[in-house]
């Protein structure tokens, strides 16, 4: 393979990364008046790697550690077009909060670099210098507000517990490296054929919980709560939505792949983990007066059903995973915006007791906010309806179906939250006036509003569409 | 016979030198320990052939790596007893923990023993050029994707050490060089008519 065709299949990295390089240049030189600049060029930039990554050629470079395929474009697009989301949030919040950083943009670039490098994985290293470009950009991301208590807790934690499940899934991939005698997926899956041995298993299981750990569904949940709450509000954002697309689609990579043989010994694995984010997500919600936290417990949850739609495996699974991970990352940057966009003097909005009478107050969000709860919740016919549709569709195929009986009584369990949140919001009385909202806030938060519903409905056909064009690329049954 | 006899001996002295690091009372000596162990397991790979490895890991842990641990050990005040105060108490969940971990590396070691790496590995061909040769040829070249990201996780490292920790304060009075060199004479030197026989106050040469 020349040169020049590697550099058109990696286009759209080369571009998140000299891009990042150059925003970071400008930055160092030009000093903070050039914070907005910085944030611009970062978002340009990741606009023209989505277009790059949708248009580009599809292939495998150096020895198939970098893969372009569908499914890995379908994956870019959305994480990309999440970061740009999270790039004009974090300008906006960090206008409002007095001196900008020029940092701040070129950290989101990076980690989505990284993002891009693990949806694109093709060998256990890329895997894994993926995860870590991406999640060490987040720890700093985390804790970027180094003056606050609570956001230097968050970034410890979330780094401490990070290294530790990197650790592990190192591991696990030295495990598997030591018995195929090879880190590329390609002989993995030879390894494999046929079913598991033992010793294949033990690491798999490792890379697993390694993975886990990424998209914070239980056992490997702990860090959630607390990193969600101290965190800077877009940080969470972005990590809430881009970080969990990139690491559920890796997974989907790894299992569906090379370890597609060996589906018997993990789907239970996976069922497991999925189970006890259900338990975890719809049961610790249950006592959460503060809003960020609710939302860390909330996406636990959703990750478990994203996790089972893994489970279910084959064509139709991958499908629902793509589906399911894009509505959920959707509604989750919704639900963010719409918390960076309430203030009351100047406090941002923590508790859900702030929310009381919001109806009163500002009625364009208090709806925005109960379409964004409605759709979480999985009431038809919003957005989070048609993921769930998909999700259980995928396990029910596949035999699954007391798993997604358990998920939707799960369901019903945290229905709870989202409509004390609604009820909050148009049943009590307000609390006091709220600031106004700042312009990019509110308008992403409306945007994800509206697409949850009714948007939803036109663009389901296309998503549904492209997620099917996507999900074939592994070659599954 | 010889290699085997070293290869006992090196074996030995890494895992009670590792034993010697997480037991030992004086950190600094727990540090000197870890620089033995990293010592000795570069013996073991000059046994295996890879002597770059070998000194990389001399070059970087004992040199970098070690060092850095020294220093904090030395400069930080770690409470370092408190630290060690739950030691018994975590010792049997470690204990399993630590026995799950050697049991898998052995199940794996025996498959690969008793039947060989699983996959053909296409692994790349450098003919008998000696081992840093070898790396020098792949590096840049098959595995030069791997060496960027690597070098994007170094820039992302950086950056943060830069966000989290430099303050700019504004009390803080820096050298401008080019202020400095660009000084004139009579910016800085003053002379002033002094009549004879009337005196010099100290206000008239301000």
């Amino acid at each position: 393979m020349d040169l020049n065709a590697i550099l058109m299949l990696l286009r759209p990295e080369l571009t998140l990364a000299i891009g990042a390089m150059f925003a970071l240049m400008l930055g160092a030189f030009a000093g903070e008046r050039a914070a907005g600049w910085v944030s611009l060029i970062c978002a340009v930039v990741l606009g023209l790697a989505a277009v790059f990554a949708a248009t580009g050629p599809l292939g495998a470079a150096f020895g198939g550690a970098f893969t372009a395929d569908r499914l890995s474009v379908f994956a870019k697009v959305v994480l990309f077009l999440a970061a740009m989301a999270a790039v004009s949030l974090g300008h906006g919040w960090q206008h409002r909060g007095g001196r900008p950083r020029f940092e701040y943009p070129v950290l989101i670039v990076l980690s989505t670099l990284g993002m891009s490098i693990m949806v694109s994985a093709g060998d256990l290293i890329s895997l894994y210098m993926g995860l870590e470009l991406s999640s060490l950009a987040l720890y700093v991301l985390a804790a970027f507000n180094r003056d606050d208590a609570k956001a230097s807790e968050a970034g410890l934690k979330y780094f401490v517990l990070g290294a530790l499940s990197s650790g592990i899934l190192l591991y696990g991939a030295s495990l598997l490296y030591g018995f195929a005698g090879s880190m590329r997926f390609v002989d993995l899956a030879v390894a494999v054929q046929g079913g598991a041995d033992p010793a294949v298993l033990f690491g798999l299981v490792f890379v697993i919980a390694g993975m886990i750990f990424k998209v914070s569904a239980a056992p490997f949940h702990m860090w959630t709560p607390d990193v969600y709450e101290g965190a800077p509000t877009p940080s969470v954002a972005f990590f809430a939505s881009a970080s969990k697309m990139a690491a559920l689609v890796l997974i989907a990579r790894v299992l569906l792949g090379p370890f597609a043989d060996a589906a018997e010994q993990w789907r239970q694995v996976v069922v497991l983990v999925a189970m006890l984010s259900f338990a975890v997500g719809a049961l610790g919600g249950l006592r959460q007066r503060n809003i960020k936290r609710l939302l860390a417990y909330s996406s636990i949850a959703n990750m478990g059903y994203a996790l089972l739609a893994v489970a279910a495996g084959g064509t139709i699974g991958l499908k629902a995973v793509l589906v399911f991970t894009t509505l959920y990352v959707i509604d989750s940057i919704g639900f963010f915006a719409c918390l960076l966009a309430l203030s009351r003097r100047g406090n941002p909005i923590e508790t859900i007791d702030d929310l009381a009478g919001l109806w009163k107050v500002k009625p364009g969000f208090a709806i925005a906010l109960t379409i964004l709860s409605l759709s979480v919740l999985g009431m038809p016919p919003l957005a989070g309806f048609w993921a769930k549709v998909f999700v259980f569709g995928a396990a029910v195929t596949s035999g699954l179906w007391v798993f997604a009986a358990i998920g939707l009584v799960a369901s019903v369990i945290a229905a709870f939250y989202y409509l004390r949140i609604v009820k909050v919001m148009w049943f009590d009385a307000p609390v006091g006036e709220a600031d106004r909202s700042p312009r990019d806030a509110r308008w992403l938060a409306m945007a994800c509003a509206a697409f949850s519903f009714p948007l939803v409905l036109l663009a389901l056909g296309l998503l549904d569409g492209r997620a099917a064009w996507a999900a074939q690329s592994l070659g599954l049954g | 016979m010889l290699e085997a006899i070293a290869f006992y001996i090196l074996a030995a002295v890494t895992v009670l030198s590792g034993l010697a690091v997480i037991s030992a009372r004086n950190p600094v000596h727990s540090v000197l320990f870890l620089i033995l162990a990293f010592f000795s397991s570069a013996g073991l790979f000059v046994l295996m052939g890879a002597e770059f490895l070998a000194m990389l890991l001399v070059v970087v842990y004992v040199g970098a790596v070690a060092v850095l641990f020294l220093f904090v050990v030395m400069m930080l005040d770690v409470d370092f007893a408190g630290l060690r105060a739950g030691y018994v108490r975590y010792l049997p969940v470690g204990g399993v923990v630590a026995i799950i971990l050697l049991a898998e590396m052995i199940l794996v070691s025996f498959a690969v023993a008793n039947a060989g790496a699983a996959s053909e590995a296409t692994r790349p061909v450098v003919g008998d050029a000696p081992n840093t040769v070898a790396i020098g040829r792949v590096l840049y070249t098959q595995y030069a994707y791997f060496f960027q990201i690597a070098g994007m996780v170094l820039l992302v490292a950086m950056i943060g050490a830069i966000v989290l920790t430099l303050r700019h304060k504004p009390t803080v009075r820096r050298q401008d060089i080019s202020v400095q060199v660009g000084r004139r004479r009579d910016l800085s030197v003053k002379s002033a008519p002094m009549p004879t026989g009337k005196g010099v106050k100290p206000e008239d040469l301000l």
